[in-house]
């Protein structure tokens, strides 16, 4: 056996009578990102296990969206009266970061349900599921990014320098990601009929958004997209990749108005009923 | 100083998927002792009800008790697991459990791997996680198999690994689950030593059991459970014998 305590002493204290909610929710996040070593590690594991013995494995996805672009662009460029060059990175950028969004909302329902077995067994933090969730969504998503530089130089399509006004975008994506698996996770732990109808929302939204449209057609009504919460965020790191402008005012003033309301929720959420949780999942 | 206190401590299990209100009039029927609803009229089951005990440094406790009678909901509640809903705990030491083998197990990953996933769970630091495979491959003796994804294992292999992972290390309060008693022959040898040693260097131990073999040979008092309550609490011999009277 291994010499000395390796486990850290601690204290723990409970007090139904003063339960002190706010500070364990906060020593959960903080002891949850210290551990994000271990979020990687599972995310990881559960994408090389989703695609185990699958020859190209992940870049199933990267295809699959290779494919929709090629099919999509060729029809709604002539629907649209719209040349390739001018549609296509448009397209590539929104469906790109669109699948991320997507793929990341319907597995934040999952988050908590899929990770049952350690809640009940160990104490680990549950920020560490929710990490989890955005690491193994940012790996996916990082077997499809290739194909925007591989769209923009076959059309010639060069963002310049602009295009780093994206990476803010990238980080409050990031950012939402992870608050929606947190929200997301723990209300579809206890309400087990949310996540069909987050699946359904997505689906109404990705028509809703500009992805196979460009916000221009809306002509004067396009002053009302913003009211999009997915607009908000994909415009964050659309325009500076496809327009190379930082995405105008609006829109930033309305994607961290979101992303604040999300986050509210989600930490207010946790802290009320981080508790429950064990109990839910 | 090594302590657990616990004070009123009470764990309520709701019901939630259920919903269907004739199984909810059916439970409630026969004038249910720990089946209720609570006031936003959901179904709960009281697992723990106003539990009142200290344990202090030294003392080897064993909770017994029937099926169902909240053993291994307080040792969830003690690890931390499971939040009281009211009452007062209080932990001091580091909490090492033993309730369930295969928990934060890949099947897919080889033995090697999940020995490193659990330093992980455990948050060690690189050189201590390095001790941990070698200890563990040393102990379970599985050789060439700590390379095989542990889906491959027989029975007794998996049970040698999650033994060794799980006691490879130790804590200052032990908390124990009877499955712990079980592996073959040859193992159990082993297992045994290692059982002995961790208890011995433990400042407490908690084991929810049904041998009284076990309870008589390890343990210094009993805590009996029935229906959520402690009905006795004391010196092995005495609980044991009330128990048994009572059945």
């Amino acid at each position: 056996m291994l010499a000395g305590p390796l486990t850290r002493p601690e204290t723990f204290l409970f007090d139904a009578a003063a339960p002190r909610r706010g500070e364990m929710a906060l020593a959960d996040l903080r002891e949850g990102f210290a551990s994000w070593r271990l979020a990687w590690a599972l995310a990881r594991l559960d994408l090389r296990n989703r695609y185990r013995g699958s020859v190209i494995g992940p870049f199933w996805m990267t295809l699959s969206t290779l494919l929709m672009l090629v099919g999509l662009g060729l029809l709604y460029s002539r629907l649209l009266g719209l040349s390739l060059g001018e549609y296509l990175p448009h397209l590539t950028v929104s469906l790109v970061v669109w699948n991320v969004i997507a793929g990341m909302v319907n597995d934040a329902c999952t988050t908590m349900t899929t990770a049952e077995g350690v809640i009940r067994q160990l104490r680990v933090p549950f920020t560490v599921h929710a990490l989890r969730s955005v690491f193994r969504n940012g790996l996916t998503a990082a077997h499809s990014l290739p194909l925007i530089p591989i769209v923009f130089l076959a059309f010639g399509h060069l963002p310049g320098p602009e295009g780093f006004l994206a990476l803010p975008g990238l980080l409050l994506l990031l950012a939402n990601a992870f608050f929606a698996s947190m929200l997301l996770g723990m209300i579809c732990a206890r309400f087990r009929d949310i996540g069909p109808i987050v699946a359904n929302v997505m689906q109404l939204a990705f028509f809703l958004t500009p992805i196979l449209w460009k916000p221009e057609l809306l002509k004067d009504m396009a002053v009302w997209l913003p009211l999009n919460p997915f607009y908000a965020v994909l415009e964050t790191l659309r325009a500076p990749l496809v327009e190379g402008h930082g995405g105008g005012l609006a829109v930033w003033a309305a994607a961290l108005l979101y992303s604040a309301v999300l986050g509210g929720l989600a930490l207010a959420f946790f802290v009320r009923f981080r508790g429950r949780l064990a109990f839910w999942v | 100083m090594v302590r657990i206190e616990a004070s009123g401590l009470r764990v309520e299990f709701p019901l939630y998927h259920l919903g269907a209100r004739s199984l909810k009039k059916r439970l409630l029927a026969r004038a249910a002792a720990r089946v209720r609803t609570d006031e936003s009229n959901r179904v709960v089951v009281s697992a723990l009800r106003d539990l009142d005990f200290q344990i202090a440094s030294g003392e080897r406790v064993a909770l017994i008790g029937r099926n169902g009678a909240g053993k291994t909901t307080l040792l969830r509640a003690l690890a931390g697991i499971y939040e009281p809903v009211g009452g007062r705990l209080v932990i001091d030491g580091s909490v090492g459990s033993l309730i369930d083998p295969a928990a934060g197990m890949d099947h897919d990953s080889t033995g090697r791997e999940n020995v490193r996933l659990r330093a992980l769970y455990r948050n060690l630091d690189a050189a201590a996680q390095s001790a941990l495979e070698a200890e563990v491959a040393e102990f379970a003796g599985l050789g060439e198999f700590m390379d095989v994804p542990i889906k491959g294992y027989s029975a007794g292999m998996s049970i040698r690994l999650a033994f060794a992972i799980a006691t490879a290390m130790q804590p200052q309060i032990l908390l124990m689950d009877e499955w712990f008693m079980a592996g073959d022959a040859v193992f159990m040898e082993k297992a045994e030593a290692r059982l002995a040693s961790l208890v011995s260097g433990a400042d407490i131990l908690v084991i929810a059991t049904h041998d009284m073999n076990v309870v008589r040979r390890w343990c210094t008092r009993a805590i009996h459970l029935d229906a959520g309550r402690i009905v006795a609490d004391g010196p092995v011999e005495p609980v044991i014998d009330a128990m048994l009277a009572q059945h």
